[in-house]
């Protein structure tokens, strides 16, 4: 049976974990490296990190950061965070990411997608998506959830899906960082408009969010960073709790 | 020394760096003498079959992966072509295994991505695997079971998830993306 994801985010400014304690045997949190070797021990099943550099000099930092952590850890991850170009695709798979994911850049150019996809092939192409609740309808927010935009996510999600997206990383603006658990309606409205996997984020707080979002929707997987980085929820304790609720969880 | 073959098929850098993590030295190469002359030989792949026949063609490496003699593992994209026929592009593939590839029906999602476990399994490249273990995903398009067929996962339907024909073995899943449990397959195999 096919099982459902628990993915953490990293998110990296200049080639370091921007948030991240120190989990017991990692000497530095602030490198990705380590941070990702021990979710990878504790049973994560995909990584994402998220670049949120904004220096010019961003895109070879990320590239050497991409080429060492595909030396280290056999699990898959994906690479976003200003991915703008077909280039830019490039260089991340290139260097050893198995998937990129793209935000305002395929709102900006949706061709990208295209792109991405017959270059690359559609398993590599996440879209990402940070999605807020307007006057009773569901909107798509690019630039880190900064810039409203004027299309309405259940049209999007079915335009990247024609375009060619491999995934769906859907956030929920409204739940993220309140941890008071997942946008349970979007992410199932969303999941059955489309045919491809939608990774669900925003809102995490607890392991019975978890839960209620795995028996509720159709996500394939659930995504979170702070409660992860800070030992809120260790991943094992999570994995065991979700088996013991009978969710299908790979265990190691 | 290991060839992995170079062709235009994504994820190759990923095989060499499980290889490494390994301790085994390989190169990634096209050239028909170094193939040939390899102990073993992987052929990865994530991609689209028609394009990448058409490169191996155009190469003339699909006679090079035909006379291989010592052990072959094809991955993903790899055992999809080492069929006899896809239905991606309408591709007539390298004719190893007598079986086909076809595409999922849209009953669940596709592609099947993520960590699956499988069944029914036969054979040296599996010892120390249980069957409950998972490995890891990611593809639109499947071989149908055939009697070469040495395990068998589920989704959709049962399709063939590793297949052997002589020296030639071949997996849907990524071991190399596999966590623990794929490093002991590629060990399994680099141990033939």
């Amino acid at each position: 049976m096919l099982k459902k994801r628990i993915i953490p985010c990293l998110d990296i400014k200049n080639g370091r974990t921007v948030k991240g304690i120190n989990f017991v045997g990692i000497r530095d949190a602030g490198d990705p490296i380590e941070l990702a070797k021990q979710y990878v021990e504790h049973g994560a099943d995909e990584l994402v990190f998220l670049d949120i550099t904004a220096t010019v000099e961003k895109r070879k930092t990320l590239v050497e950061l991409v080429t060492h952590i595909a030396e280290e850890i056999n699990i898959p991850f994906t690479v976003g965070g200003g991915i703008n170009t077909i280039e830019d695709v490039s260089s991340v798979i290139k260097a050893g990411a198995d998937k990129v994911s793209v935000n305002s850049s395929a709102v900006k150019n949706p061709e990208l997608i295209t792109q991405i996809a017959r270059q690359f092939g559609s398993q590599c192409c996440v879209v990402a998506i940070d999605t807020k609740f307007v006057d009773g309808e569901w909107m798509v927010f690019v630039h880190g959830g900064r810039t409203a935009t004027p299309l309405k996510t259940l049209e999007w999600v079915k335009q990247v899906e024609t375009l060619g997206a491999g995934e769906i990383l859907l956030t929920s603006m409204n739940n993220d960082g309140t941890k008071a658990g997942f946008a349970l309606d979007i992410t199932e409205k969303v999941s059955e408009l489309v045919n491809i996997p939608v990774i669900a984020s925003g809102g995490a707080g607890t392991k019975t969010h978890f839960k209620t979002l795995f028996e509720t929707t159709q996500a394939s997987a659930g995504l979170a960073a702070s409660i992860f980085h800070y030992g809120e929820i260790p991943i094992p304790e999570l994995k065991q709790y979700l088996k013991n609720e009978n969710i299908a969880i790979r265990w190691t | 020394m290991i060839a992995i073959i170079k062709y235009n098929a994504g994820n190759i850098r990923s095989v060499q760096n499980a290889l490494n993590r390994l301790g085994y030295e390989s190169i990634i190469t096209d050239d028909k003498t170094e193939i040939l002359n390899a102990s073993k030989v992987i052929f990865p792949g994530v991609g689209e079959a028609s394009s990448a026949m058409k490169y191996l063609k155009d190469k003339g490496l699909d006679e090079v992966i035909r006379a291989i003699e010592k052990p072959m593992l094809g991955i993903c994209l790899g055992l999809q072509l080492m069929c006899d026929y896809s239905e991606e592009g309408n591709t007539q593939c390298l004719g190893i295994f007598n079986t086909q590839v076809k595409k999922f029906p849209p009953n669940k999602k596709v592609p099947h991505m993520g960590w699956n476990s499988f069944s029914d399994v036969n054979g040296k490249l599996f010892h120390d695997i249980k069957t409950n273990e998972d490995m890891y995903y990611v593809h639109s398009y499947y071989a149908e079971k055939n009697e070469q067929t040495i395990a068998t996962c589920n989704y959709i339907l049962p399709f063939a998830t590793a297949i052997q024909h002589n020296n030639f073995y071949a997996t849907q899943f990524h071991p190399e993306k596999s966590a623990d449990v794929g490093t002991q397959l590629l060990k399994n195999f680099l141990e033939l």
